[in-house]
C-alpha cells in the first residue's frame, strides 16, 4: 500500500504527458459516469426499439425534449454551487411563458427578439428578488424560494385565470423556433448548448466563476478573504431566474399552449438533474456539464421506460433512486478521498 | 470626514447596571416569537368573526380543522426535525404512499384495520430509510429527502397509475369524518391533541427534548457532551415517517380517495407553517405552541379568505408572503438586536475611556 499511494498520476504530476493527463482526468470525472449511464440508456432503448434513435422523430426528441430542462438545470447548478437552492424556477418559467403569450397577443407585431429580451429580463427580476432576500436578509435560500415558489405561482394563476395561450396566438416565425432545426439539430438545442458552453467557460476560467465555488465551499472563509459574497449570490440567483425566463419563452415556442400550470414541479427535475450530474447539494463542487448531462439522462429515461415495457408512472421513482444513488456515490468518493489524503500525510511523516 | 464628526455628547444619565439590560418576566413571555404568532392568530380570528359572513358557523370550524389535520399532525415531528437543523421534504410523498397502500390492500380484501396498520408501517419504513441515509451514511437531509420525495412519490404513482380506490368500509370513513358528539370539532382532533401533548412533553420537559436544541445549536458540542446525535436524528425521521403514514390513512378516509398524487405539495405547507410558528431553519430554536398557532393561522386565514370570496391562488400568494416575511423579520430583528448590543458595547467603551482619562 505505502509504495503505491504516492505516485499514481495526480493530474499535476510533472512526469505524466498531456495525453495521460487528459485520459486520467476523463476517467476520474464524475461527468463521465453519468455520460456512460446516459449512453447505456440510449443503447438499450435503441436495441429494443431502433426507432428510439434511428428515426427522424426519435433523434429529434432525444435532443429537443431535455433542452428546456438543460437551461434551467444550468442556472440551478450555479445556485447550488454557491450552497443555495432555487425552488422557484418552475414558477418563474410558468410566469414568463404566459408573459410571452400575452406580449404577442397584446402588442401585435412585436419583434420576436423583444419578447426574448422581455422574458429574460422578467426572469432576471424574479431571480433578483430571490437573491436579494437570500443575500441581504441572510435567510436560507430553501425558505425564501419556497415562499416565492408559492408567490410567483399564485400570481401566475391569478393573472392567467382560466385563460390560456394557444398556438394560434403566437406568430409562425416564433413557433418555428420551437420546432425548427438547422442541419438535423433543433434550434432549441443549439440555444441550450450555446448557453451551456458560455456558462461552463465562465465557471471554469473567469475569476467571477471561480468565486462561486469558493463561496460554496466555505461562505465564511470567502467573506473573510474579501470576496463579494453578497454580490455573487445575487448574480447566481439572477442567472438562475434569467435562464428560467429564457426557457419560459422557449416553452411557449415549443409547446404553443401555455396554461397556468406550466413548469409545475420543474424545480425538482432541475435539482435532480444537477445532483445526478455531480453537483454537490452542500455547495462548491460540480460543473454545469454534469447538470446538462443529468437533464438529458432524466428525460431520456422517461422516454425509454415505455419502450422497455415499464409504465412511465415509474419515472419519478427512477429519478428518486438516481438522486439518492448520486448523493451516496458522492459521499463514498468523498470518504475515499479523505482516506487517501490521510494516508498521503502519514507517508510524508 | 473628520470635519463632520460631532463633538462627543456628555453622558449625563446615571450608569445602568446589568440588570437594567436584562428583560423583565412579562417582556420575556409576551415579546417572544410564539406570543406574537398567537396574538396574530387571535387578531385574525377576531377580525374574521366580525367581518366575514358565515365564519362563525360550526360548519366552518369542522371543515377548517378537518382540512388542516394532516398538516397539524405532520408539523409535530417536523418541528423536532427542524430544531435539530435537519429537514424532511418527503412527508407528503409518504402520505401519498400510505394512502395508496391503504387503497390497494383494502381493495385486495384485507380487513381495513390491518391495511391501515400496514400503511402506517410503510410510512415508518420510509422514515427508517430517510434516517438511515441521513445518520448512518451521513448525507445532508435536504438532499436525501429531495431524493426520497421523488422516489416515494414515484412508487406511490407507479403502484396505482392514474386509477384510484374510492371504496372504503363505511364504519372507518365515518369515523374519520365524524365530529366529537355534541361539538363541531372533528374526531381526528382527539388523536392530534394526545400526540401534541406527548410531543410537547417530549420536546419541552425531557432531556431528550433538551438534547434536540443542543444538537441544533451545535451538533459537535452536543456530541462531545454525550448526546448520540445520530441515533436521536434517526428516531426523529422514523417518527416523521410514522405520523405521515397515519396522516395518509386519515387523508384517504376523509376524501374516500386513495391516489398516488394525494397530498402533493403538503410538505411545503407543513414547513411554511412550522417556520411561521417561530422555529428557526438554522436549528436550536422553536416551541410547539408556536407551531400549532402557525398551522392554525395559515388555516384560519385561508378559510376566512375563501369564505370572503378570495380565490385559492391569492391565498397561496399570501401564504408565501407570510413565510418570507416571517423569516426575513426574524433575521431583521436579530440584526437590530446585534446593533443594539454593539451600541451598548461601544457606549461602555466610551464610558470606560472617559473615566480612565
Amino acid at each position: 500500500m505505502t509504495a503505491t499511494t504516492a505516485p499514481p498520476a495526480k493530474p499535476a504530476q510533472p512526469g505524466s504527458s498531456a495525453a495521460t493527463r487528459i485520459v486520467s482526468h476523463v476517467f476520474k470525472a464524475r461527468e463521465t459516469g453519468i455520460l456512460i449511464a446516459l449512453l447505456a440508456v440510449i443503447v438499450v432503448a435503441t436495441t429494443v426499439n431502433p426507432n428510439f434513435l434511428f428515426s427522424s422523430d426519435g433523434f429529434r426528441d432525444l435532443l429537443l425534449t431535455p433542452s428546456l430542462l438543460l437551461l434551467v438545470a444550468v442556472g440551478q447548478a450555479i445556485v447550488i454551487i454557491t450552497r443555495n437552492v432555487d425552488l422557484s424556477v418552475g414558477s418563474v418559467l410558468g410566469l414568463t411563458a404566459y408573459l410571452t403569450g400575452r406580449l404577442f397577443i397584446d402588442i401585435p407585431g412585436i419583434p420576436v427578439i423583444a419578447v426574448f429580451l422581455a422574458g429574460i429580463a422578467f426572469g432576471a427580476i424574479l431571480g433578483l428578488i430571490n437573491g436579494a432576500l437570500v443575500a441581504f436578509a441572510r435567510v436560507p435560500a430553501l425558505v425564501i424560494t419556497l415562499g416565492t415558489l408559492y408567490i410567483y405561482r399564485g400570481i401566475n394563476v391569478a393573472w392567467t385565470g382560466s385563460d390560456r395561450i394557444n398556438a394560434s396566438d403566437l406568430p409562425a416565425a416564433f413557433r418555428g423556433l420551437g420546432t425548427g432545426q438547422i442541419l438535423f439539430i433543433p434550434i432549441l438545442t443549439i440555444i441550450a448548448v450555446i448557453v451551456l458552453v458560455i456558462a461552463a467557460w465562465v465557471l471554469r476560467n473567469l475569476r467571477s466563476g471561480r468565486e462561486f465555488y469558493a463561496i460554496g465551499s466555505d461562505p465564511d472563509a470567502a467573506h473573510l478573504y474579501g470576496l463579494r459574497v453578497t454580490r455573487r449570490i445575487l448574480t447566481a440567483f439572477v442567472l438562475s431566474g434569467a435562464l428560467a425566463g429564457l426557457s419560459g419563452v422557449l416553452y411557449a415556442a415549443r409547446y404553443g399552449t401555455v396554461s397556468s400550470a406550466a413548469g409545475t414541479g420543474l424545480e425538482l427535475q432541475a435539482i435532480g438533474a444537477a445532483v445526478i450530474g455531480g453537483v454537490a447539494i452542500s455547495g462548491g463542487v460540480g460543473t454545469v456539464w454534469g447538470a446538462a448531462i443529468g437533464a438529458y439522462l432524466l428525460l431520456t429515461i422517461n422516454r425509454a421506460l415505455p419502450i422497455l415495457g415499464i409504465q412511465d408512472f415509474w419515472q419519478r421513482a427512477v429519478v428518486g433512486a438516481l438522486i439518492i444513488g448520486a448523493i451516496v456515490l458522492d459521499r463514498v468518493l468523498a470518504i475515499r478521498q479523505h482516506r487517501k489524503l490521510i494516508e498521503a500525510r502519514e507517508d510524508v511523516r | 470626514m473628520t470635519a463632520t464628526a460631532p463633538a462627543p455628547v456628555p453622558n449625563t444619565r446615571p450608569a445602568r447596571t446589568y440588570a437594567a439590560y436584562s428583560r423583565p418576566l412579562w417582556r420575556r413571555v409576551l415579546l417572544t416569537r410564539e406570543s406574537a404568532i398567537i396574538g396574530l392568530l387571535v387578531v385574525v380570528i377576531a377580525v374574521s368573526l366580525a367581518v366575514v359572513p358565515n365564519f362563525d358557523s360550526p360548519l366552518t370550524v369542522t371543515y377548517l380543522l378537518r382540512d388542516i389535520a394532516p398538516i397539524l399532525l405532520i408539523a409535530l415531528p417536523m418541528t423536532l426535525i427542524i430544531i435539530t437543523e435537519e429537514i424532511d421534504l418527503s412527508v407528503a410523498s409518504i402520505v401519498g404512499l400510505s394512502s395508496v397502500m391503504t387503497g390497494i390492500l383494502t381493495q385486495a380484501g384485507w380487513p381495513f384495520a390491518l391495511a391501515a396498520i400496514t400503511a402506517i408501517l410503510v410510512g415508518a419504513i420510509a422514515g427508517v430509510v430517510n434516517g438511515f441515509l441521513v445518520t448512518v451514511v451521513g448525507l445532508p437531509s435536504l438532499a436525501v429527502t429531495i431524493g426520497t420525495l421523488a422516489l416515494i412519490r414515484g412508487i406511490a404513482v407507479g403502484l396505482l397509475g392514474t386509477t384510484a380506490v374510492t371504496e372504503f368500509p363505511e364504519f372507518w370513513s365515518d369515523l374519520a369524518k365524524d365530529n366529537i358528539p355534541g361539538t363541531p370539532i372533528p374526531g381526528i382532533m382527539i388523536p392530534f391533541v394526545v400526540l401534541a401533548i406527548a410531543f410537547a412533553i417530549l420536546l419541552h420537559f425531557t432531556p431528550f427534548g433538551r438534547s434536540l436544541y443542543a444538537i441544533g445549536l451545535n451538533k459537535d458540542a452536543a456530541s462531545f457532551s454525550g448526546i448520540d446525535v445520530g441515533r436521536t436524528k434517526f428516531w426523529l425521521f422514523v417518527m416523521s415517517g410514522t405520523i405521515s403514514g397515519f396522516a395518509g390513512v386519515y387523508f384517504t378516509l376523509l376524501y374516500n380517495n386513495a391516489r398516488g398524487d394525494n397530498a402533493t405539495g403538503l410538505e411545503l405547507q407543513v414547513i411554511a407553517a412550522v417556520l411561521l410558528g417561530g422555529v428557526s431553519i438554522f436549528g436550536g430554536r422553536g416551541a410547539l405552541h408556536g407551531v400549532i398557532a402557525g398551522v392554525l393561522l395559515i388555516g384560519v386565514l385561508g378559510s376566512a379568505l375563501r369564505l370572503a370570496g378570495v380565490t385559492s391562488d391569492i391565498i397561496n400568494v399570501i401564504t408565501g408572503v407570510l413565510l418570507v416575511l416571517s423569516v426575513v423579520s426574524a433575521s431583521l430583528l436579530a440584526w437590530l438586536r446585534r446593533r443594539r448590543i454593539s451600541a451598548i458595547g461601544k457606549k461602555k467603551e466610551r464610558e470606560l475611556a472617559a473615566s480612565s482619562s
